[in-house]
């Protein structure tokens, strides 16, 4: 009605709009158009360019199932576990967050670690994209972070014991060790202290970092462009309108195809919550049905599957210090993937065989270790992890090397549609 | 600085963890777990075992994260039914399944307090409580008369033995060689001998247990049911949601070559 008069007064003409008020005070329609309507993308996008968009969801899936657990879990060690069993119990669809919730923890690092695969199968980290992988590893970085502080608030044996084991690998700092053991502990032993402190770091730290390195990734990704399976800079052939000639908006074209992919994800996610919630113990471990009992050590400590191939890199040296040490570097030296590779191709389409070997050799190595990890550290499987811990270092070691020196093929133009 | 004794032992225990992760600290039963068979769904058999339950369980373990109003929605028994027959240790119908047994004095009794029940079908297993409560055998010089093949010198009494009868533990004397070819005899658990029946034939027995265990399932995660019903129901409309955003993507996608 107001607007109708508006135009009344203004002789025909339209009145200024709700939303030009808003452009007047913000950037809203700008910042659409710059990274929604009129963001491009390649128009050549596989299977793997979903688990981006993926774990973007499940972060919305955790943020919010995870508020709505804080309304009625208890940071108190002697009501933390009962509290869980409450909100499986009493509480309305507690059961179904608290489900959510866990299943979304092991979806999380699922669409994570295929979403860092593809970065490496398609040279995703390659210039100038070196901050973005960076950005990107250090998301990885405080979602293990978020996964080891949020496996302790259930309060079972595996939270304890867990929590106990991989504190404790901070012993292994020279000089300060024990003293940096007890300061992240906040007790002589992990206690209601530790649980109330790991709860503020899940609840609000973490979380928060996580959130803001989201937004600083997507932005750096806008930045430099996607890239498409072909390693191809679409930014390079534009049309005469300025457009990306191998370009598809990211709306409605991106979207449209992502919520096919959300689709099905949640598919087999409402498979897990509602038909295997504990997937066999992967996902929620049988012994952590049992309350925190500081003094009944478990048979096997197990991390979460999630954990698993840096815990089988750790286990598979018989010093602790040098194992803690490994297991870090296993994480660090992926931070510098950028440089280590030397390679001028990006995709793997165009890529020599050498490095289509070594990624496969890392791959089987990576899924080798994870299992690796879940099972006893029998001599068998010790020297198992050992070689494999190797190939898994030789794959970043000999990178400059074997990427060097590899016969690659010609990279089209154009992107191309394949499979 | 005995609580940084203690620190320190734990420091010692958590490393020892670490690399002997393998080596269990008490022996895990090698015998092979019997498959419990049970049906959440079966709601007789969750009736007759709430009350095997609260008959012969509750009176030293509690489940103290189920409501007797619970119990009566989940397995349909009327409330005041709930009252008469199966609130021995409660005042109101929302109450949880506690027993009036203090832990200190059970500790004593025991050596170690009767664990709840709530969520043991969960971090145990039914087949490793079916098994269990059919594994008792007589055996003499133990506190309670009885060791257990599932769980070895488990604090337990056997207390369905009036049901069961007693079982004897009998083995055999194997030869073996070892890697050096020296023969050596080895004392082998054979078999278990109902020695003495009991009130109940021993598939009535097996019955009666796995009512107990399918009980103890339900209780383990009371919503499993409405879980699942509610699980097909969801994956259904994801199906047909999915169906119209594929033909969403087809029909945005049709002008791009």
């Amino acid at each position: 009605m107001n607007s109708a008069r508006a135009d009344a007064v203004n002789g025909g003409q339209r009145s200024p709009r709700f939303i030009d008020w808003i452009d007047a005070r913000f950037p809203l329609t700008k910042m659409l158009k710059e990274h929604v309507t009129e963001y491009y993308a390649a128009k050549n996008f596989n299977v793997w360019y979903v688990f981006g968009v993926l774990a973007f969801v499940v972060l919305i899936i955790q943020l919010l199932t995870g508020i709505w657990l804080t309304m009625n879990y208890k940071p108190a060690a002697a009501d933390a576990f009962a509290s869980v069993e409450y909100i499986m119990r009493d509480v309305e669809w507690g059961w179904l967050i608290r489900y959510m919730h866990s299943t979304g923890a092991s979806a999380f690092f699922i669409v994570v670690y295929l979403h860092m695969f593809r970065g490496m199968m398609y040279g995703s980290y390659k210039p100038p994209r070196e901050l973005l992988w960076i950005i990107g590893m250090l998301i990885y970085l405080a979602l293990m972070a978020e996964g080891f502080f949020g496996y302790l608030l259930p309060w079972g044996q595996m939270s304890y014991w867990g929590a106990q084991v991989i504190v404790s690998l901070f012993g292994a700092v020279p000089l300060v060790g024990d003293a940096l053991v007890e300061w992240i502990r906040g007790d002589f032993y992990i206690s209601d202290i530790t649980l109330n402190r790991f709860f503020a770091l899940h609840v609000i730290a973490v979380p928060l970092a996580l959130v803001m390195l989201v937004v600083v990734h997507i932005l750096a990704l806008h930045e430099t462009g996607s890239l498409g399976p072909d390693g191809i800079e679409i930014k390079e052939k534009k049309g005469p309108d300025g457009i990306p000639l191998d370009g598809v908006a990211f709306h409605p074209y991106l979207t449209s195809k992502d919520l096919v992919a959300i689709v099905i994800f949640l598919i087999l996610f409402s498979g897990v919550i509602f038909f295997a919630p504990e997937m066999g113990g992967y996902f929620l471990e049988h012994a952590n049905f049992e309350p925190a009992n500081r003094l009944k050590t478990p048979e096997h400590i197990a991390p979460v599957w999630y954990f698993t191939p840096f815990y089988a890199i750790l286990r598979a040296v018989p010093s602790k210090g040098l194992g803690a040490l490994l297991m870090f570097m296993a994480i660090v030296v992926l931070f510098l993937l950028p440089w280590l590779d030397r390679c001028k191709v990006k995709s793997i389409r165009y890529r020599g065989w050498t490095f289509k070997i070594a990624l496969t050799v890392f791959a089987v190595s990576f899924v080798a270790l994870g299992y690796l990890g879940l099972m006893p550290a029998t001599e068998t499987y010790v020297l198992l992890a050992r070689i494999f811990a190797g190939l898994y270092f030789a794959f970043f070691l000999f990178m400059p090397l074997y990427t060097s020196m590899e016969k690659t093929k010609p990279v089209p133009e154009r992107v191309v549609f394949h499979d | 600085m005995l609580k940084r004794e203690t620190a320190h032992r734990w420091g010692v225990a958590a490393a020892v963890a670490l690399l002997l992760t393998a080596a269990p600290v008490f022996a895990a039963s090698e015998y092979p777990l019997q498959p419990a068979g049970n049906d959440v769904g079966n709601i007789p058999s969750l009736q007759r075992g709430a009350r095997n339950f609260i008959n012969y369980c509750m009176g030293c373990h509690s489940a103290q994260y189920v409501r007797y109003n619970r119990l009566a929605e989940d397995l349909g028994i009327r409330e005041d039914q709930v009252i008469d027959n199966l609130m021995f240790a409660a005042d109101k119908p929302q109450e949880t399944m506690t027993v009036a047994m203090p832990a200190g004095d059970a500790e004593r009794w025991f050596g170690q307090s009767p664990p709840d029940l709530s969520l043991i079908a969960r971090s145990r297993g039914t087949d490793y409580l079916y098994t269990f409560l059919k594994s008792f055998y007589v055996e003499d010089g133990r506190p309670t008369g009885v060791n257990n093949l599932v769980l070895a010198n488990a604090s337990m009494p056997h207390v369905l033995w009036e049901l069961q009868g007693e079982q004897r533990a009998v083995f055999e004397v194997k030869t073996a060689t070892d890697s050096e070819g020296i023969e050596y005899t080895r004392t082998v658990f054979k078999e278990l001998e109902l020695v003495k029946p009991g009130r109940l034939s021993p598939e009535e027995y097996d019955r009666f247990v796995r009512d107990i265990v399918n009980f103890l399932d339900y209780v383990g995660e009371p919503m499993q049911l409405q879980r699942t019903r509610l699980g097909v129901w969801v994956i259904v409309f994801l199906l047909v949601f999915g169906l119209f955003a594929y033909l969403l993507k087809n029909e945005i996608w049709k002008d791009v070559k």
